[in-house]
């Protein structure tokens, strides 16, 4: 048994390092590239768990995920930058030093605060948890030191991909409930795409620091 | 019950009458006034008949709050206000059916008049939290609604503004009041609350808390702000509800927080009533006596005797908290007859500015003058409301001020040492306000109705309809009436004076008529009005016959003297302002910074000489003004955060998260 755990760790490590291989990225398909992979150590870490714990319907779940976040969403984006002209350098609101720096500081805070609020709960469940926070909290910063609205969406969606693995790890959490968050994650995919469309038309960017130029508002 | 079902239909009626209003237009509308006279007269009848006999009604009905229900009530402090705030309701009513029907009647106006009418009934018959609080809201919603009905002027509309806001910051009051009484258990009944009094320290802040809402209400300094502009702005016979009947409703307010639900009193809860009415007393009338618009030196005047019942009210707690219940019934008496009297005399003051409003169309004294000779009835109900608010015998308002001057006096035997060094400053203040008070008010009568005309108006002036005369002879003759039989309503007041401090006034009907009024001891302290009215009756008659008997036969009309200067114009007569300079000398410089400057030209020049006076409130200035300053801008700096951008918003969020993650890490 204690093998199955180490394997999830690893795989959940592995979903780790891909979130900081997203912060550092310098381009838009490198960026997405590093979505699609992290999606897919997503997929393996559920269908793992699905496997080592007898739960046939998570595989369902790592299929989604390997399917529309690990194949359609990161080739539909290509797609969209390829059109749309913008595989160029992203530009970035911090140096990536210091994202990364930051982002050990959250991996620091997610680990600490997880030890503590869930002193109870088995070390393995924990360490799980653990992991999950500090990618939703990378994700989160993703979305907030990058100006392109592309790298936003990978953003989020990193971040769904922190909470799908959370809920993994959380015993007894019902397909439904999985099903409708993908589903409520896809609508905002769509919002985000149409938005993105829009300002490209308008500004000829999809930098979003266009829009704050339009209002006049200075950095 | 009969009595509370005769109530109840009389409030429907008042409530028909408030939608029949909603809905037809024109000469209908006058309907209303005739229904609300009957209406108070079927109440007021009811309140006097639970007041003679002392009984208590009550009624629950299943409407209201889930699980609590309306609890109704008519004991005789609900009562005794009942027939304040139904006479000035009657008054009023009188009043409005001598308007003009195809000119002074609104659908702004008359749906709400009754509304407000019953609203102030149901504040005094509610006997739980929720009904007492819904009513006030009422009442002070429906008069908020009165006072903007003139709503192009953006006086009246500044005036609403303050007025809604400071309504809003006094009913909040009064739900942390009852919060603090209903205590953990939530009786909001106020059955309950009488048999579980709070902690002494809730008790503290419950009073602090009642003396915001129900001081707000009332215009106790330093709440008073909103009061001279809004009682005012309202239609006249609406100005003589606010002012002489919707304040006695917070005092009604106080009486029962502080003397009924609030259980036995310690002795300091007496101090802030008493300080703060004796500095409202004496402030309202320094602020009247220099104001040149003649509502608002009545509305002013109202905030002085606001301060005046305050003390009285304040007294009777020491006096109880003391258990010398015989001072306390003196206090009390006191405080209840004057809500009583002020009433009468504020109602008929106002209604006769209304008179003089309608009859010239204006309300600065300069502009008026004379109106003695085009307004005779007018005038002489005036003078007879003047001489009350002076509190001259052997008017009502001498009465109430009497007792409370004995009130005051005997106060010295309070064994706490604040009250007993205290009294003789609260006396000396309450004289000052006194002689204050006949200063405006010979100030108001004087430019008002006497000398010569100011303005072409004021020289056109008629007297007003029948009914009007009707309404301000009734309030006139209660004047007169009040002060003349003030023993016989001291000694209807005792179950009152029972149910609140445990006895009536001790030494009634010992004195040596039914008519004299004895507060303490029959040998030393009594007003016998009957006597002292037939000494100045005779006292003034003989003089006249006398002055008569000397003078020539016949009374000459001829040109005034005119000091060697022909044809003079009007404006050199005392006007309001110059008639108001020595107490502005005198009083102005400490309490509102006075001063004057006068700019003379150099000689040879024709420019007119220019005098000005600079006041300043400072009240106004630090209570009011600044704390709205600061919020402004604050709220100006945190407009910035209105306008970020996504990823700014972002970065907040964010950092919000974070933190509460890393206290939760820490603290956990």
């Amino acid at each position: 048994m204690n093998q199955a755990y180490e394997i999830s760790h690893l795989l959940s490590g592995a979903m780790l390092v891909t979130s900081f291989a997203l912060l550092y990225q310098q381009r838009v398909a490198a960026v997405l590239n590093a979505f699609a992979a992290q999606s897919i150590v997503l997929a393996l870490a559920v269908a793992w768990a699905a496997w080592s714990s007898n739960r046939p319907d998570l595989f369902i779940t790592a299929l989604i995920a390997f399917t529309l976040k690990g194949i359609v969403i990161p080739v539909a984006l290509r797609r969209t930058v390829t059109r749309l002209g913008i595989h160029r350098e992203v530009e970035k609101v911090v140096g990536v030093g210091a994202a990364l720096l930051v982002g050990l500081a959250l991996t620091g805070l997610a680990q600490a605060l997880v030890v503590k609020v869930a002193s109870g709960t088995a070390s393995h469940a924990r360490e799980e948890l653990a992991l999950a926070l500090a990618i939703i909290l990378l994700g989160f910063l993703m979305m907030i030191v990058r100006r392109n609205a592309v790298t936003q969406i990978v953003g989020f969606m990193s971040m769904e991909n922190g909470l799908i693995l959370a809920a993994t790890g959380a015993r007894g959490m019902p397909l439904v409930v999985e099903v409708s968050v993908a589903f409520s994650v896809l609508i905002a995919l769509f919002v985000f795409a149409v938005f993105v469309f829009r300002i490209r038309e308008r500004f000829d960017t999809v930098d979003i620091e266009a829009l704050d130029r339009m209002r006049g508002d200075r950095r | 019950m009969p009595e509370l079902s005769a109530s109840g239909a009389a409030l429907g009626a008042l409530a028909a009458a408030a939608v029949f209003a909603t809905l037809v237009r024109g000469a209908a509308l006058a309907l209303v006034y005739p229904l609300c006279a009957v209406a108070a007269l079927v109440l007021g009848a009811v309140d006097l008949r639970v007041l003679l006999t002392g009984t208590e009604l009550t009624q629950q009905l299943p409407i209201g709050l889930p699980t609590i229900g309306l609890h109704l009530r008519l004991d005789p402090l609900s009562a005794f206000f009942g027939i304040v705030v139904n006479g000035g309701i009657l008054a009023a009513s009188v009043y409005g059916m001598g308007f003009d029907r195809a000119k002074e009647l609104t659908r702004r106006v008359e749906p709400l008049f009754p509304l407000f009418a019953a609203a102030m009934n149901l504040v005094l018959l509610a006997d739980d939290a929720y009904a007492f609080l819904f009513s006030w809201e009422l009442m002070s919603l429906a008069s908020w609604a009165l006072v903007v009905a003139r709503h192009a002027d953006p006086e009246s509309r500044r005036a609403a503004h303050l007025y809604l806001v400071m309504a809003a910051i006094g009913t909040a009051a009064l739900l942390f009041a009852f919060g603090g009484l209903a205590g953990p258990a939530g009786g909001y009944a106020f059955d309950t609350m009488r048999g579980h009094p709070p902690q002494p320290m809730v008790a503290a802040l419950v009073l602090a808390a009642a003396l915001i809402g129900c001081g707000s209400k009332g215009g106790l300094v330093p709440l008073h702000a909103w009061l001279p502009l809004a009682h005012p702005a309202a239609p006249s016979h609406v100005s003589a509800l606010m002012s002489g009947v919707m304040t006695k409703v917070a005092i009604y307010g106080f009486v029962r927080i502080a003397f009924d639900l609030l259980g036995p009193p310690a002795w300091w809860w007496a101090l802030p009533p008493i300080i703060l009415g004796a500095l409202t007393a004496v402030l309202g009338l320094l602020y009247a006596v220099l104001d040149r618009d003649l509502k608002r030196v009545l509305a002013y005047s109202t905030i002085e005797n606001v301060g005046v019942i305050f003390v009285a009210l304040g007294l009777a707690l020491a006096f109880r908290a003391n258990g010398e219940h015989e001072a306390a019934a003196v206090a009390m008496a006191a405080a209840l007859l004057h809500a009583l009297n002020h009433s009468w005399f504020k109602s008929l003051l106002f209604l006769g500015a209304g008179a003089v409003l309608h009859a010239t169309g204006r309300r600065d004294l300069d502009g008026l003058g004379g109106l003695i000779h085009r307004m005779p009835r007018t005038a002489a109900f005036f003078l007879v409301g003047a001489l009350a608010a002076s509190a001259l015998p052997p008017l009502n308002g001498f009465v109430s001020e009497w007792l409370l001057f004995q009130a005051v006096i005997a106060a010295p035997a309070l064994p706490q040492a604040a009250l007993h060094f205290a009294s003789p400053a609260i006396g000396a203040m309450l004289a000052l306000a006194a002689a204050l008070a006949a200063a405006c008010f010979v100030r108001v009568y004087g430019t008002a109705f006497l000398g010569r005309p100011r303005s072409a108006e004021a020289a056109q002036a008629h007297d007003v309809p029948l009914a009007q005369q009707i309404a301000m002879g009734g309030l006139a003759f209660l004047c007169i009436l009040g002060g003349l039989l003030g023993s016989v309503l001291a000694t209807a007041l005792a179950p009152v004076l029972a149910d609140l401090v445990g006895g009536g006034l001790p030494r009634a009907g010992s004195g040596p008529t039914v008519f004299s009024l004895v507060a303490f001891d029959p040998a030393r302290s009594v007003y016998d009005a009957p006597v002292i009215a037939l000494f100045v009756a005779i006292a003034s008659l003989t003089t006249l016959v006398v002055v008569h008997r000397l003078s020539a036969r016949r009374t000459r009309r001829g040109p005034a003297w005119d000091c060697g200067f022909p044809d003079p114009s009007p404006a050199t007569q005392y006007t309001a302002s110059s008639f108001a300079q020595p107490l502005r000398r005198v009083y102005g410089t400490a309490a509102f910074a006075a001063r004057e400057t006068v700019v003379m030209p150099p000689p040879g020049d024709s420019q007119p000489a220019r005098f000005s006076v600079v006041l300043v409130d400072h009240v106004w200035r630090a209570l009011y003004a600044a704390p709205g300053r600061a919020v402004l801008g604050l709220s100006e700096r945190l407009n910035a955060l209105q306008f970020l951008t996504i990823r700014r918003y972002l970065v907040l969020m964010f950092a919000a998260l974070v933190i509460l993650l890393a206290i939760a890490a820490v603290t956990t």
